[in-house]
């Protein structure tokens, strides 16, 4: 009896990892069709959101479906040009100080009571409230004075002027008549949001699903797409084979997912791939306050020694770009022209001897002061993608003669005991690159306090003034002269060596229309999405 | 016998104090605030923002009156608000997920023990033979599979390959429009890979151990006596033997009482089964304190009052414990 049952797992097993027999006949490429409302989109999400009041929320996942559910005074628009959302349009003073926002009139709730000024006024107010726990406020408190002279009208006027200010008025309005005098700690909004967006509130099954219904009296129009569904599954391994057995409409792929795994006739026929620059960036930083990394030409040598095309291919199989700064190429501060230091390794030989440090012994290790090259890259535990570009550079370096370890750390350890304390010799680590090119958190030398974020300790006075002057206008053309420049310092100083920006790879379901590919991604006209009749599904 | 019992609930008070205070004291061991795992990163947090969430959460104060605090609370049944951004409280959190958690971890143990007590005694009887061999690698390999892996093989088969079961979750889209037959059908299927993998990596443990306590009783005096009676081998290995050889087992089943509430991470995160394991575990990654105590103080009560029912349901099956203590 039980010899059999050995047999047949065997046989299971088999099975499984000879993969399909099976070759469907491929369906006739399809049309656009006709749009018409119906049919919902699945998509997976990792973490179960916490809080869908967004101003409470700090993770991801609240904020992807609070953005469904909830409207901004300004958004960014397919080619990530400012608009107005719920402002129809809105004046700055020519000094700069004020900004006046012109509120779109008939903009209704989900539960019917009509948006005003009133709704944004107190969404300010709760955010800059020292009682309200959020993440959020320290952009409006730059604000001096908030004011809202008529239902339709809404005005603040900041100290100094302050450029990042617009990108912040993307902020999403919270419903004043819902909220105002109440704890919104303790609302029940976190787990119920009303809004003014596109896809209302229906069912949260926790640590199951939310769904979102379409709101049938959107400014923008009724959405093609009737429910917009949130199943929660916390691996990637069990989202894929839920994607392939038609689970899921849409999901972000791997690199090896995107070109290994998916090339098949039968994915192809049910799913549409598309493929962009993400909005972040890879970078490898040097602690500058370590003495082995204070020398300029030791960065530099580090970054010639690196070859950041064989990163790209071997950790992302070709699906990003080289990083030379900190914007995304194709953006208008993002510099094309400066000249960072390619992959040379003769080249970072003799940058390091003229640094002072000589070969010694058979192995060709790097020593000064009797002292061999030799340092730790930290990265954070469950990116893998870090991790191989890590042992890349690992082996890269060993070949100019500097001896690298690498150190993998849970997340709140690596945070609190290495990059708090600065107690790190280099990391590699990742930013996201916001919609606004303002560096000040990161670059500024003002922001190297503890448990401030340019933890690498970089202080230029020139980069400084800089950013200073780039937030003090709303001028595009002056700021972009500031940003360019700095871009072109940074090059030269490589306090960082940037890596790479990858390439978000989602695939969707082919049976959804009117995707619109764009700088901005392909979930910006979501709302155009649809399905035709004849293919629907749920 | 009420004597005994009652000393020892007694007894469980200080115990139960002891684990709260190591508990409490190792989770702020840990690297790192709930603060931390909310705002680090992120380039809009000031120092000021920061200490003002502190004193939300009570965090800037000495972690001995933190613990007073809680304890005070605690002693109330309150079990606090979870420091997780929904602030909701901790009861409400794990009230949701423990229907889940209790009612796969029940069918898997019903499971369990009815399919591995039989695999033991079968061992036993036919010890050294070729089934027991086969028996022996057919549940080390239950035992030594990883979960994940073999979870993810049959997801691929039945899932995707063949399409029999849904892949994950416990209920499929729009089944709440279905009639209660179709809807328990449905939960039935998502359930019948995760109960499965669970079953088989947990037979191995229970069924040697259980032929090990039927082999131990079958080379009792009494047995060769009941044998030399001329009893039939199935009267003896079935009446007298198994009888003896399960006593054992009342023990295991009371150590699993705690493990009724607590569910595996790898596992639920597979499956996507929204129970404790990962409740806890992103309590944990998350620092969210009042939660991670609550599951543990709720798990320490019950480990305790396991023990304690397979002491008392031990003497009452066994006459010679029952009377050596009288």
């Amino acid at each position: 009896m039980t010899t059999r049952w050995i047999g047949c797992l065997l046989a299971l097993l088999l099975l499984v990892s000879c993969g399909s027999g099976r070759t469907p006949a491929e369906p006739p490429r399809r049309g656009p069709g006709i749009p018409a409302y119906g049919d919902a989109l699945v998509v997976g999400t990792i973490g179960e959101p916490s809080n869908l009041i967004p101003i409470l929320a700090s993770d991801s996942a609240s904020h992807e479906v609070a953005g469904y559910v909830f409207n901004g005074l300004l958004k960014y628009d397919r080619n990530l040009t400012l608009v107005g959302d719920l402002a129809e349009s809105w004046t700055v003073s020519p000094d700069g100080l004020t900004i006046t926002f012109n509120l779109r009139r008939g903009v209704k709730w989900h539960d019917g009571t009509e948006f005003t000024s009133r709704d944004v006024l107190y969404t300010y107010r709760v955010t800059v409230d020292p009682k309200t726990p959020t993440a959020y406020a320290e952009d409006f408190k730059q604000v001096k004075t908030a004011e809202a002279p008529d239902r339709y009208t809404f005005r603040v006027t900041y100290a100094k002027p302050f450029a990042p200010a617009l990108a912040s008025w993307g902020m999403n309005i919270l419903p004043a008549h819902l909220l105002e005098g109440k704890d919104i700690t303790k609302s029940e909004l976190s787990r119920h949001p009303v809004g003014t967006g596109p896809y209302r509130f229906k069912e949260w099954v926790a640590g199951q699903k939310i769904i979102l219904e379409s709101f049938h009296d959107y400014f923008e129009g009724r959405p093609y797409i009737d429910r917009y569904v949130y199943r929660i599954i916390p691996d990637t391994s069990t989202m894929y084979l839920e994607l392939k057995a038609g689970g899921l409409d849409m999901m972000g792929l791997t690199p090896v997912q995107y070109a290994r795994q998916t090339e098949n006739s039968r994915f192809r026929a049910s799913f549409n791939k598309y493929r962009y620059p993400a909005s972040a960036y890879t970078y490898l930083g040097f602690n500058l306050k370590s003495p082995l990394f204070a020398d300029r030409r030791v960065r530099q040598a580090i970054t010639c020694a690196i070859s950041k095309d064989e990163i790209v291919h071997g950790v992302l199989l070709g699906m990003g770009q080289l990083a030379h700064g900190p914007y995304k190429p194709g953006t208008w501060a993002y510099n094309p022209h400066v000249k960072d230091f390619g992959y040379d390794p003769a080249r970072a030989k003799a940058l390091l001897a003229e640094a002072g440090w000589r070969e010694a012994g058979p192995d060709g290790m790097l020593v000064k002061d009797g002292k061999p090259f030799s340092f730790t890259i930290l990265t954070n535990q469950g990116n893998d993608q870090r991790l191989k570009t890590a042992q890349i550079i690992q082996r890269r370096l060993r070949k100019v003669g500097i001896d690298v370890k690498i150190r993998v750390l849970e997340w709140a350890s690596l945070l609190s005991n290495f990059i708090d304390k600065r107690n790190f010799d280099a990391l590699i680590m990742g930013w996201s690159i916001g919609q606004d090119p303002d560096l000040f958190d990161v670059w500024h030398s003002s922001k190297t306090g503890p448990k401030e974020l340019n933890f690498i300790g970089y202080k230029n006075a020139e980069v400084d003034r800089l950013i200073e002057e780039g937030r003090r206008t709303f001028d595009q053309e002056k700021r972009k002269h500031c940003y360019y420049r700095i871009q072109e310092i940074l090059a030269e100083e490589q306090p960082y060596t940037f890596l790479y920006v990858p390439d978000a790879l989602p695939a969707v379901s082919a049976r959804f229309r009117g995707i619109d590919p764009a700088p901005a991604g392909i979930m910006h006209n979501f709302i155009k999405w649809y399905v035709p009749k004849e293919e629907r599904v749920h | 016998m009420a004597a005994y019992i009652l000393k020892r609930i007694i007894a469980m008070f200080p115990l139960l104090l002891g684990i709260t205070l190591i508990s409490f004291v190792v989770i702020r061991l840990a690297p790192g605030e709930p603060v931390e795992a909310m705002t680090a990163m992120s380039p809009k947090i000031t120092a000021e923002t920061r200490q003002r969430m502190r004193e939300f959460y009570g965090l800037d104060k000495p972690l001995h009156v933190q613990y007073v605090t809680w304890l005070k609370k605690i002693a109330t049944l309150d079990f606090g608000r979870s420091f997780a951004p929904d602030n909701r409280p901790v009861t409400s959190k794990i009230k949701e997920r423990i229907p889940v958690t209790l009612s796969l971890n029940i069918i898997a143990l019903i499971l369990e023990f009815g399919l591995a007590i039989p695999i033991g005694v079968f061992a036993a009887t036919h010890r050294d033979t070729l089934y027991d061999k086969g028996i022996t690698i057919f549940v080390f390999l239950g035992f030594a599979v990883p979960t994940f892996w073999l979870s993810l093989l049959l997801m691929y088969l039945f899932g995707v390959k063949l399409g029999w079961l849904p892949i994950s979750g416990l209920h499929s889209l729009g089944s709440d429009s279905l009639s209660p037959v179709a809807w328990v059908v449905d939960l039935v299927k998502h359930l019948i890979l995760p109960v499965s993998v669970a079953t088989f990596g947990s037979l191995a443990g229970l069924s040697r151990y259980m032929r090990s306590n039927m082999l131990e009783v079958i080379r009792q005096d009494y047995i060769t006596t009941a044998r030399a009676k001329g009893l039939t081998e199935r009267a003896v290995i079935y009446r007298h033997a198994l009888r003896n050889a399960l006593l054992p087992v009342i023990t295991l089943l009371g150590f699993s009482l705690p493990g009724l509430i607590g569910g595996s991470v790898i596992f639920e995160t597979i499956f996507a089964i929204p129970g404790m394991g990962q409740l806890f575990y992103q309590g944990v990654m998350a620092r969210d304190y009042p939660l991670v105590m609550g599951i543990l103080v709720i798990g320490a009560f019950l480990t305790l009052v396991g023990n304690l029912l397979a002491d008392v349901c031990y003497a009452l099956a066994d006459p010679r414990i029952r009377h050596g203590r009288g």
